[in-house]
Formats: C-alpha cells, sequence, structure tokens
C-alpha cells in the first residue's frame, strides 16, 4: 500500500511522516508537490504538519487554494482515506473537508509537549487497533488548536461520533486541567461524517519508535494499515 | 535600469565618525586605495572594518585557541565548523550572538539571530537539525527584563517553529549585570555528507555572481556598526537598524538552496547577513584570491531609489549570494523559481581581485578585496587588571552566619529563576519536529539521534558568568569543563567546541583583561580536554552607560554517542538504587549561586578546578556507561550538591521520585550543601551492579563515595548522623516547577 505525503511551502513535519511510513512501517510513501493536480496510486494521504504559507494569516487559509486541494476532494469523494495532522488538520478545516475550526490557544502561546488523548471512537479507519476509551500519550505542537464548532455543528458531531479524540488526562478523564489550547469539549481530533477523514492537533508520527521513548502513535498508523489491507 | 534616489553626499571628518571609523582608519583608506574614499566606499570599509567584521581587538588572541584535532573537518574561518563523525557524514556547528538587536527590539532581533545561525549553517551544504540557545536576562523582577524576556522567547519560537528545526536545549540566567544588556546566543547544528561540504568560495573568472532570497530593503543599515559601539540614552532610536525576519522565506530558501546544491548547481554560496551583500561578496572574493564585479541595478529591491551605498549595507534578512558556472544559471533561476523566490544574476567573478560596485555604467566602488579582508586594522589593544579585582576576590565566609533552617535555603535557591525548571521557556519551542530528539530540553545536555546510523549527538551550552567577573581565566576553564561534564553525563564523548564571547568595550583595559584571561583559560581547558575549538563568534560593546556586563564566554559543545540508546538521563530511575558521586566535597562558596541568593553577594574566588581530575572523571563514567552500569547521571553545579540531588528527584515529571543521603564530611554544612566544587557528578547504579561499577573506579583511581540511595518521597540529607534537610518531593517540586512560569503570568 502506498502512502502520499503532501508538501506545501512551509510544511515541515513532511519527512517526519515520510520517516515513519517507509523506515518504521515499511510501506511506500511518496512526497506530493502541492501544484500536484492529480492524486494516482495512493491509498492513502498525509496533510502534514508545518507552517504552510508561514500561517501569516489564518492557519491554512493560503494553503487550500493550492492546486492540490482539488485533487485532495476528489480522493475523499471517491472515499480515499485522508489524515490531516497539526497544520494537515487547519488545511482540512479550512478547505471545508472538515466541520468547525481552530483558535489561538487559550495561553496565546504555541505549546510543544507531551499530552493525553482519549480515544473516543474506535470504529474507524484510524483507530481501529485501539481499545474502546484507550488512553494514548502523544505531544502536541502548535500555537492554534483550539478547536471551536457551533452548537448545531456540535451536537451532529456527537450524534455522529465524528469525535475521535478528547483530551484527558493519564487515566482517561476528560478535565480542563487536561485540555491543553482550550478546545471545546476538549477535542483533540474529529472525522467527516463519512468516516474516511480525520484531522487531529497531536503528532502520532512523533511517537512511533521505541528510541523516542513512546510508540503510541504507531497504533494510528497500524490502524490505517489494517483498514487497507482488510478492504 | 533603477534610477537612484539623491547624489552621493562628500566625505566630510563628521562623515567618517559616523561611521565608526578612527582618523587613522581614515588614512590607511586612503594609503590602500590610494585616494579618498567615496561614500559607497566608505560605507563598504566601515562595516568590513567594523568590530563585528573584522574581529580587529580580538584577533591577536583568538589565535591562542586550539583548532585542530583528528577529526575537524573545517575549523574557523568558514561560515562554520565541521567535525567527523563517522559514517561519511560530518555535524557542522556554530553560535552567535544577537545581543545588541536584541535589547533594542527583542522579538525581532532574536528571531534574526536564529535566522541568521540557520543561513549559517545551511550554506554548508547541511540541513539543520537543531537549535540551541544560551540566555541572559537581568532579574525578573523588574517589568522591563520580564518584557525583553517574554519578547526573546517568542522571537526565537516563532523562527525555529515555522523553520520546522527543533530547539532541543540552551541555558538561561538572571543576573543585574545583564538589566541594560541582555545577551541572545544562538547555535545551531547540521548534519551533511562529509564530502559535500559547500565554501564561501567565489572562484572560477566569469563564473556569474547569482542573489536569492528576499528583495532588499533599508531595514538593518549599518546593523554591524551599531553592535560596534556601546549603547547610550538613545539606542531606542536605533530600532531601524534591527532587521525584520520572515522565516517563511528563510524555510523556501533552505529547501530550495539544499535542492540546488545536490543538483550540483553550486560552486560557492554565502549567506547575507552581518554587512550583507558587502561581505559576503567581498569574503567569497577574498577566500577563492578573485574580484567580484556587482552591478546593484539588478538587485531586487523593495522600495523605489536605492542608491548602492543602501543596497550594500543593507542587513535585510532571508538572501543569499551564489556563485555558478554560467551554463547552470538556468537551472538555478527555475530552482528558485519552484519555491517562488527571487533569483538573479548580478555581477561575475573577475580576475582583478577587486571589489567593484557598479549601478548601470556609473562605478560607486572600486576596492581591492584584500584591503576589506586582510588589511583591516589588528590592535593589540592594552590590557590591565582592574584595580578592583583583589577586593573582589575577597571573601571572609566566617563573616556569614549559616541559616538555621536549610531546607528554606533549599527551596529558595530552586525557585530562584537561574535553577528553576525552563518548562515555560522551551514549550513554547518546538523541540520534537525531525523526530530525532531522544532527551528532550530539561537534562544535562540535548540529545539527537542521527537517522540512518546507531549514533546520537549531545549537545550542550555553558558559562557561569559570575566565575568569569571574580576570575576571567578559571572562569573561562570551568565554562569549557562544565560543558563536557553535562555532555558526559549524557553519554557522550566530547569533541569540538563552538564559542560565543560577550564582552564589554575592548577599549577599556580592564574588558582587554577579561577577553585575554578568558581565552587563556578556554584554550588551556580545550587542550586537556582535546575538544578544539572549530567556529566562534566574538560580541564586544555590550555596555549601556557605561556599565559592562560581566565577561560572558560561552561555550556550546558537541559530543557523541555511538549506540543512541546508551544516552544518560539526569533523574532517579528506581527504589532502591545506589547513589554515587564521583569526585570530591570541598568548602568552597566563593562566587556561588547560594550566596548571592540568600546573602546578595557576588565575591570570593569560583571554586578551584583540576583538569586532570577532570578528564579523568569523565573517562570512567564514559566506560562504565559502555559496561552498562549506569542509570542516572547530573553534574553539579549552581547550587552544588543539593540542587542537583533535588533535580535529579523531580526533573522527569512522569517519575518524581525520594533520596536518603548520608554524607560524613567536616566543614560548613551550607558549603556542603551548597558550594560548587568542581568535577562532581551525581550518578546511580542498581545495587546488584554496583560491585562491577566500583572496580572500573578502583581501576581509574578516582575518588568517589557512595552517599546513599534512591528511595520513599522526600528527600533527607545527613551529615555525620545529624539530619540538615528533610522536605517532601512534591514540595521541591511545586516550587521548582512552577516559579518562572508563576513570574510570568503575574503580569
Amino acid at each position: 500500500m502506498k502512502f502520499g505525503i503532501l508538501v506545501f511551502p512551509g510544511s515541515n513535519c513532511d519527512h517526519d511522516c515520510y520517516h515513519v511510513v517507509r523506515h518504521v512501517l515499511n510501506c511506500e510513501a511518496e512526497f506530493v508537490w502541492h501544484k500536484e493536480k492529480e492524486l494516482r496510486g495512493f491509498d492513502v494521504i498525509i496533510i502534514p504538519g508545518g507552517f504552510s504559507y508561514g500561517d501569516y494569516l489564518r492557519t491554512g487559509a493560503i494553503a487550500k487554494f493550492s492546486p492540490v486541494m482539488k485533487a485532495v476532494k476528489k480522493f475523499a469523494r471517491n472515499g480515499g482515506l485522508i489524515i490531516g495532522i497539526c497544520n494537515g488538520f487547519q488545511i482540512l478545516l479550512e478547505a471545508g473537508l472538515l466541520p468547525g475550526a481552530v483558535l489561538r490557544n487559550k495561553s496565546l502561546k504555541f505549546i510543544c509537549k507531551d499530552i493525553f488523548i482519549r480515544v473516543e471512537n474506535n470504529n474507524t479507519p484510524f483507530t481501529n487497533q485501539c481499545n474502546d476509551n484507550k488512553v494514548l500519550k502523544l505531544p502536541i505542537a502548535h500555537a492554534e488548536g483550539s478547536y471551536f464548532a457551533d452548537p448545531d455543528t456540535l451536537s451532529s458531531l456527537i450524534k455522529n461520533q465524528q469525535i475521535i479524540f478528547r483530551y484527558s488526562d493519564k487515566s482517561g478523564n476528560i478535565t480542563d486541567s487536561a485540555n491543553p489550547n482550550g478546545s471545546i469539549e476538549n477535542i483533540a481530533g474529529i472525522c467527516n461524517k463519512e468516516g474516511n477523514i480525520l484531522g487531529m492537533m497531536p503528532h502520532p508520527e512523533r511517537c512511533a519508535e521505541a528510541i523516542l521513548g513512546n510508540e503510541d502513535g504507531k497504533l494510528i498508523f497500524k490502524s490505517i494499515i489494517n483498514f487497507v489491507k482488510v478492504l | 535600469m533603477k534610477t537612484l534616489a539623491r547624489k552621493e553626499p562628500k566625505i566630510t571628518k563628521k562623515l567618517i565618525r559616523d561611521h565608526g571609523l578612527t582618523d587613522g582608519e581614515h588614512q590607511k583608506i586612503i594609503h590602500l586605495l590610494k585616494r579618498e574614499p567615496t561614500f559607497t566606499e566608505l560605507g563598504i570599509f566601515s562595516v568590513m572594518w567594523s568590530e563585528h567584521c573584522s574581529y580587529k581587538s580580538s584577533k591577536v588572541h583568538l589565535r591562542k585557541f586550539p583548532t585542530k584535532s583528528e577529526i575537524v573537518v573545517q575549523g574557523p574561518g568558514e561560515n562554520a565548523g565541521a567535525i567527523d563523525i563517522g559514517d561519511g557524514l560530518a555535524a557542522v556547528f556554530k553560535m552567535e550572538s544577537h545581543n545588541h538587536p536584541s535589547f533594542i527590539e527583542p522579538y525581532q532581533g532574536a528571531a534574526t539571530g536564529v535566522g541568521g545561525i540557520l543561513r549559517d549553517i545551511f550554506t554548508m551544504g547541511a540541513r539543520p537539525v537543531a537549535l540551541l540557545n544560551s540566555l541572559r536576562f537581568g532579574p525578573l523582577q523588574l517589568a522591563k527584563n520580564r518584557y525583553l524576556f517574554e519578547g526573546v522567547i517568542s522571537g526565537i519560537a516563532d523562527y525555529g517553529n515555522c523553520m520546522g528545526v527543533p530547539t532541543v536545549g540552551g541555558e538561561i540566567y538572571f543576573s543585574e549585570c545583564y538589566n541594560l544588556n541582555p545577551l541572545v546566543n544562538v547555535f545551531c547544528l547540521g548534519i551533511l555528507k562529509k564530502d559535500a561540504i559547500f565554501k564561501g568560495n567565489a572562484s572560477g573568472i566569469g563564473n556569474s555572481v547569482i542573489y536569492v532570497g528576499s528583495k532588499t530593503g533599508r531595514d538593518g543599515i549599518h546593523g554591524v556598526t551599531m553592535a560596534s559601539e556601546e549603547f547610550g540614552d538613545g539606542s531606542e532610536e536605533k530600532k531601524p537598524n534591527v532587521q525584520v525576519g520572515d522565516p517563511f522565506t528563510e524555510k523556501l530558501l533552505l529547501e530550495a538552496c539544499l535542492e540546488a546544491m545536490k543538483k550540483g548547481l553550486i560552486v560557492g554560496i554565502q549567506d547575507m547577513g552581518g554587512a550583507g551583500l558587502t561581505s559576503s561578496s567581498s569574503e567569497m572574493a577574498g577566500r577563492a584570491g578573485t574580484g567580484i564585479e556587482i552591478d546593484t541595478s539588478f538587485v531586487p529591491t523593495r522600495e523605489e531609489g536605492m542608491m548602492p551605498y543602501e543596497i550594500m549595507l543593507s542587513e535585510s534578512q532571508e538572501r543569499m549570494l551564489i556563485v555558478a558556472e554560467k551554463d547552470k544559471e538556468r537551472e538555478i533561476f527555475n530552482t528558485f523559481k519552484k519555491w517562488d523566490l527571487d533569483a538573479v544574476k548580478i555581477g561575475r567573478v573577475t580576475g582583478d581581485c577587486k571589489l567593484r560596485i557598479k549601478h548601470g555604467k556609473k562605478i560607486f566602488a572600486e576596492i581591492p578585496v584584500e584591503a576589506l579582508t586582510e588589511e583591516a586594522p589588528v590592535y593589540e589593544r592594552p590590557i590591565e587588571r582592574p584595580k578592583t579585582q583583589d577586593e573582589i576576590n575577597f571573601l571572609d565566609i566566617n563573616q556569614l552566619s549559616i541559616p538555621d533552617n536549610l531546607n528554606d535555603a533549599l527551596i529558595k535557591l530552586l525557585s530562584s529563576p537561574t535553577i528553576a525548571n525552563k518548562a515555560w521557556v522551551y514549550e513554547q519551542y518546538d523541540h520534537m519536529v525531525r523526530t530525532n530528539t531522544i532527551l528532550i530540553p530539561g537534562s544535562d545536555a540535548a540529545v539527537i539521534r542521527i537517522k540512518g546510523t546507531s549514533k546520537a549527538i549531545a549537545i550542550t551550552s555553558d558559562c557561569n558568568s559570575r566565575y568569569c567577573y571574580l576570575d576571567p581565566y578559571k572562569g573561562g576553564v570551568i565554562a569549557v569543563a562544565e560543558a563536557a561534564r553535562n555532555l558526559v553525563c549524557s553519554g557522550a564523548k566530547p569533541l569540538a567546541i563552538t564559542d560565543c564571547l560577550n564582552f564589554g568595550n575592548p577599549e577599556k583595559p580592564e574588558i582587554m583583561w577579561q577577553f585575554e584571561q578568558s581565552v587563556k583559560g578556554i584554550s588551556d581547558a580545550c587542550l586537556a580536554l582535546n575538544t578544539p575549538v572549530i567556529s566562534g563568534n566574538v560580541s564586544f560593546y555590550n555596555d549601556t552607560k557605561g556599565m559592562s556586563i560581566y565577561p560572558t564566554p560561552v561555550i556550546g559543545m558537541v559530543g557523541l554517542i555511538l549506540s543512541a540508546e546508551q544516552y544518560i538521563s539526569q533523574y532517579f530511575k528506581d527504589n532502591g538504587d545506589i547513589i554515587v558521586l564521583l569526585g570530591e566535597n570541598k568548602e568552597e562558596l566563593g562566587g556561588s549561586e547560594y550566596l548571592k541568593v540568600m546573602y546578595d553577594i557576588e565575591k570570593g574566588n569560583p571554586p578551584e578546578i583540576d583538569l586532570n581530575l577532570e578528564v579523568k572523571i569523565h573517562r570512567t563514567l564514559l566506560d562504565a556507561n559502555k559496561l552498562g552500569l549506569i542509570k542516572s547521571a547530573h553534574d553539579c553545579s549552581e547550587g552544588g550538591l543539593t540542587v542537583t540531588l533535588s533535580e535529579s528527584c523531580i526533573s522527569n515529571k512522569d517519575r518524581k521520585i525520594g533520596a536518603v543521603i548520608d554524607l560524613n564530611e567536616k566543614m560548613r554544612t551550607d558549603a556542603l550543601l551548597f558550594g560548587e566544587t568542581q568535577s562532581r557528578i551525581i550518578i546511580t547504579a542498581s545495587s546488584a551492579k554496583i560491585d562491577s561499577l566500583k572496580n572500573v573506579f578502583e581501576g581509574y583511581k578516582i575518588p568517589y563515595t557512595l552517599i546513599g540511595k534512591v528511595s520513599g518521597e522526600r528527600l533527607i540529607i545527613n551529615n555525620n548522623g545529624s539530619k540538615l534537610i528533610d522536605i517532601s518531593i512534591d514540595n521541591l517540586n511545586n516550587v521548582w516547577r512552577d516559579s518562572i512560569r508563576n513570574m510570568m503570568n503575574k503580569t
């Protein structure tokens, strides 16, 4: 199976995603320049983290106009798997592929540290290797990660089980003090109604190797591989 | 052709003075040119002969540094130094200061400092993989210092984060001597194939000179001249001298340059940092023994009507100068176009060894390159030991009573910002991107693995400027020794250093004495530890309103761990592990953080140091670690034995753990607990391995003592049976972990 990793001007977790897919999980991986108009031969598209176009406007607000995003929409319509991590999540929100928006962190500062998230729905292509309510330790690294949605959107997210991850404490309790950025309902990751597009603020690609002291992120990639292989 | 805004002004005495040139230097220029310089030439000389670019006051001293060893691939003189790390790879690194701009405009000053050091590294063809910074501020009680601290941290964070280069470590000290002159020193390390190092050479007569990156604006003109003089009352007016950073453009520039290098399109390359187009063109020609002719009318500019003078002196950021063969031009243009960057041919390499600046047909400057790069004045400035030095060194500790409650003293030390936890800072830095960071900030050194190999690199930066103030020679020795000790405590063999020498006004003989002594100390320590100096930077004129900073020669040291998984962290691991002190306790309180925090005293002599013992202890620890006998290691520095033990108990927030210590020493209890005697390391080992460990120690004949056990939830320290410290780990953790955050949230 083959992963495509999008590269926008300013993407900077593209190499990290490539490394995990290619050298840790031994899958095929290829960088896709943002000016490409077609996505052919890929099972999964990763929109990596970084600062596309410097994030000088709103995060992801310029990247959504890149030619490749049209192809991404088509890829999504055809049921392809898409995972947006951090800036990738922000781009998916701006492009309207996922509902809601992210605001500046409550602290108004960039935050880079390990946090805990609880898996809210393990019946997805991205979480099927996690037990129900499994708690994962993953790092976050963002200045704008406070997820927001209006009440209607929020209730439909809840109803359709589109909330995939919530910030929690070590034992899986959803508390205010476990919420690093002020996200509504402690939301750390959501998917679309169809379930083939995931957006998440934490970085699974940063914790998928024993030498880095944490392999929790591997579960996300393993879930994806499992899902595609079963198909 | 772009039209010029105005005519060049006449050369007058005032104009020469305004350019920071002395009468003697003016005469020398006339002698070299055999005529009066033009306005553009005067500008070019003033920046190339500035202290910042020419090292005119420091050169004679810097020659004393040891710069060679079997692993040095590139020593001082290029954009950065390089060392061989095996597997066909080299590590390229350098440290640089951005002190003056950061005082005037903390956010942009610090941000562009990071931008500059990154360019120095990728100019060499290396992908930058780690940033560190060494910072000094006045105490956080003052609002102005909090403003500077906050601005500098976010400037560093925003630039590094956007670039996708992790900021993995560093150090921060707070002291009154930096109230009006904070220090911002930034370090960058890159990795590349050993046989693919690019140099700043303008070789090949007829080759094209190509300008790439951001457009040139009027920002930063005379930035280096500003960095070469003292600050007075009106320094805030110099804001226009500070450049504005654009990390996004730099990220594009990084990717485009690495791509062009990989395709073999480049002969020579240098970044336009301090002194911009002037220094990059003349230094590249100087190294190759060629000349360069530039037509400034081709330089992409941000504003209309810029004079050649302004174009040559602008310090606009995110620009590079490339020399390439003519037939590669097209492909270079295409590569940079892919990344939406300007790439324009602005001149050519000539054989006449002159820097010629034209604007259209008119010639504005024609200077022999050597006059700029080789003929800059070199000064043997007068040196004099300060008359106050004896008084500073006098300290009678018998006059000081030992506090009744030593627990309170420990709490005070742990909450003092110099010692307290720096998470408020490093959590603003992306320290994990590139997924190499094995040991995150907060241990003795940062450790990053080298992908594609089994190795890891450890990096640290160190300098206790109070020691340097009390004894600049010893302070220099200790800065190097402590840096090496920090690397060894992380499991790494120290290999080489870069330095950033921050001092006051070199025209004062007392400052030159501090400088000379520090350089001597650093040299002696580097020789003993076999860690040559491969790159560095001098920052003089760190004076504001006549007050100089403490001499602050910051050492950035790099070491290698052959098996990445053999890295060592500083925190205690398991109940029952045996705690061992390597080295000896002595009654030394001079220059300690304890005296400063408890008595507001900065006097006496810094602790003694024996480099032979230091080296022996390093070898012992590294050998023991290779045998798998070490579970943690942490060196004793500011705050002494007790702060070291406390940090080992609490610095892993997921696994805080207590310790019980029994000492048998005869000395003042406060000196025992908080004195900063050198060459001491606290290690732990499992009880099953303690006999093997003892054998290693006996083999090396180094002093060591089994002092206690990891256990419980309290830190308890007894001496000769009486309890000196007994305090809960939670209590220690709370004051240490949140001290800086609480101070910053007050506002």
